[in-house]
């Protein structure tokens, strides 16, 4: 299964260094969104600074539902759905690694989110380690909550419009976990933040499990 | 369940059940309870809004989570299953939206405000989202064992959702303000009269999302027969077509596509 997670994970990633999608297309999004509530806000500077975390994490929940479109686009064209399911990889290690390049992906925009959130906003983040953590766990499970619902609506004419709707309501509570917990890392107060890493640690474990339990009606349901 | 959906009698009694007590909740919650000493009239939703909420929060989806359990699970598998969930899921939106609305119309005189961000109402709104997600995804056309397949795992893998909602949102209350308005205290006395209005309300809106969840169920039944029926129909249609003599010149009739649905 491990195997077969890399496999997968290796083939998602070699496609994205060749055709850069989520490098010239997800990426500027997510730094777009980023521009944008500073219109929707003003330009006033404690505005956004008090806004930050959330904007940082709206960003990255709209980035997770374009890379996970892109995850399954790749899928969808020349019956590759079908080859994957009769190439006698294990279902579980399929969902696995289409979460973790979309995982290593998220991580790769958070990092220049987070660049953004500091050149544009005026964040510094305090507590490092909490931010990081946070993220992590957050990353996590973003990733298989999205590859689940990615799964599900992939090869439905109607995938782009009902996979948002079917996934963010799914994902509100990393949006709230992930916000308050940057938030307090940005004051400093590691009290407040560290119960959210209780939200978001769950929050992944479950959806792990759930999409390596799923993933194999799931895909017989494309 | 199959034989009682197919009682019209025992369904048709159950939906009178229904009115009759849901025109005596409204005969004693609007005139023969007493108006509250601190909240007046708005008192009387209370025979409403907590029968509705327990219908739709606890019952329906709780009925539909279930159900999608048993048809996943390969020895209980059924379309009974599926259908009975998306039948319970679809009154279930309706009676969460229903709650919304009577718990907001209570709100705006006890608390001034059409809406707060209570833990409850945000978990409450947001459970709605999800299963309208849940519906849409059902519209979508599909073979009927692979939209329940479909249908099944999204509502599990968002029932999984429902308690991360509800914990991490309260934690949300309890972190970020003050517990003053997130728990409003409702001390009034309930005097007989209105207990019994109250417990009656609790039977009315039970009796009705049995009936309503009977009708739909077999609604969702004569849906599914009659979509069988018209490809019937069609495919003997086409059939004529390729018997007849073909017309003159010109080719014959276009080729079928294969009988793949989507």
């Amino acid at each position: 299964m491990w195997r077969d997670a890399l496999l997968v994970c290796g083939k998602d990633l070699r496609i994205e260094a060749r055709s850069r999608v989520a490098l010239w297309q997800v990426l500027p999004f997510a730094l777009l969104v980023l521009l944008l509530f500073a219109f929707a806000l003003g330009p006033g500077p404690s505005a956004l600074k008090a806004a930050a975390p959330g904007l940082f994490w709206l960003a990255v929940l709209f980035s997770t539902v374009l890379a996970t479109q892109r995850s399954f686009a790749i899928e969808s064209g020349e019956g590759t759905r079908d080859g994957l399911r009769l190439s006698g990889i294990d279902p579980a290690g399929i969902f696995l690694g289409k979460a973790a390049a979309i995982a290593l992906q998220l991580v790769v925009l958070q990092v220049v989110l987070w660049a953004g959130v500091t050149l544009f906003f005026g964040v510094r983040v305090h507590v490092v380690w909490l931010a990081v953590v946070a993220s992590l766990l957050a990353t996590v499970g973003l990733a298989a909550a999205g590859v689940i619902y990615g799964a599900l609506s992939a090869g439905l004419r109607v995938r782009e419009t009902l996979l948002p709707l079917l996934v963010l309501p799914i994902l509100a509570p990393v949006l709230l976990a992930g916000s308050r917990a940057w938030e307090a890392a940005i004051n400093g107060s590691v009290a407040t933040g560290a119960p959210w890493l209780r939200v978001l640690g769950p929050f992944a474990a479950v959806y792990v499990v759930v999409g390596m339990v799923l993933y194999g009606p799931l895909q017989e349901a494309g | 369940m199959k034989p009682l959906a197919m009682r019209p009698a025992l369904v048709r009694g159950l939906g009178i059940a229904a009115v009759v007590s849901l025109a005596l909740t409204i005969w004693l919650g609007l005139w023969v309870t007493p108006p509250d000493e601190v909240q007046g009239n708005i008192v009387r939703l209370l025979y409403l809004h907590p029968p509705v909420a327990w219908v739709a929060l606890y019952l329906a989806f709780g009925i539909a989570a279930l159900s999608s359990l048993l048809y996943l699970w390969k020895r209980t598998r059924s379309l009974f299953w599926d259908r009975l969930a998306a039948a319970s899921v679809e009154i279930g939106v309706v009676f969460n939206a229903l709650t919304l609305v009577t718990g907001s119309i209570w709100g705006r005189p006890t608390w001034g405000v059409w809406w707060t961000w209570t833990a409850r109402l945000t978990s409450t709104a947001l459970l709605l989202v999800l299963f309208l997600g849940y519906l849409a995804l059902r519209r979508v056309p599909a073979d009927p064992e692979v939209r329940a397949r479909r249908c099944a795992v999204a509502a599990l893998v968002a029932f999984v959702d429902v308690p991360i909602v509800h914990f991490s949102v309260q934690w949300w209350q309890t972190l970020h303000q003050g517990a003053s308005i997130l728990t409003p205290t409702h001390s009034f006395k309930v005097h007989g009269s209105m207990l019994w209005t109250m417990l009656l309300g609790f039977v009315a809106m039970t009796l009705l999302y049995v009936w309503m969840l009977i009708v739909r169920y077999q609604i969702e039944v004569l849906k599914d027969r009659v979509g069988d029926e018209e490809l019937e129909i069609s495919l003997a249609e086409r059939r004529a077509e390729g018997d007849a003599p073909p017309p003159a010149a010109g080719g014959g009739a276009p080729v079928e596509p294969a009988g793949s649905v989507r």
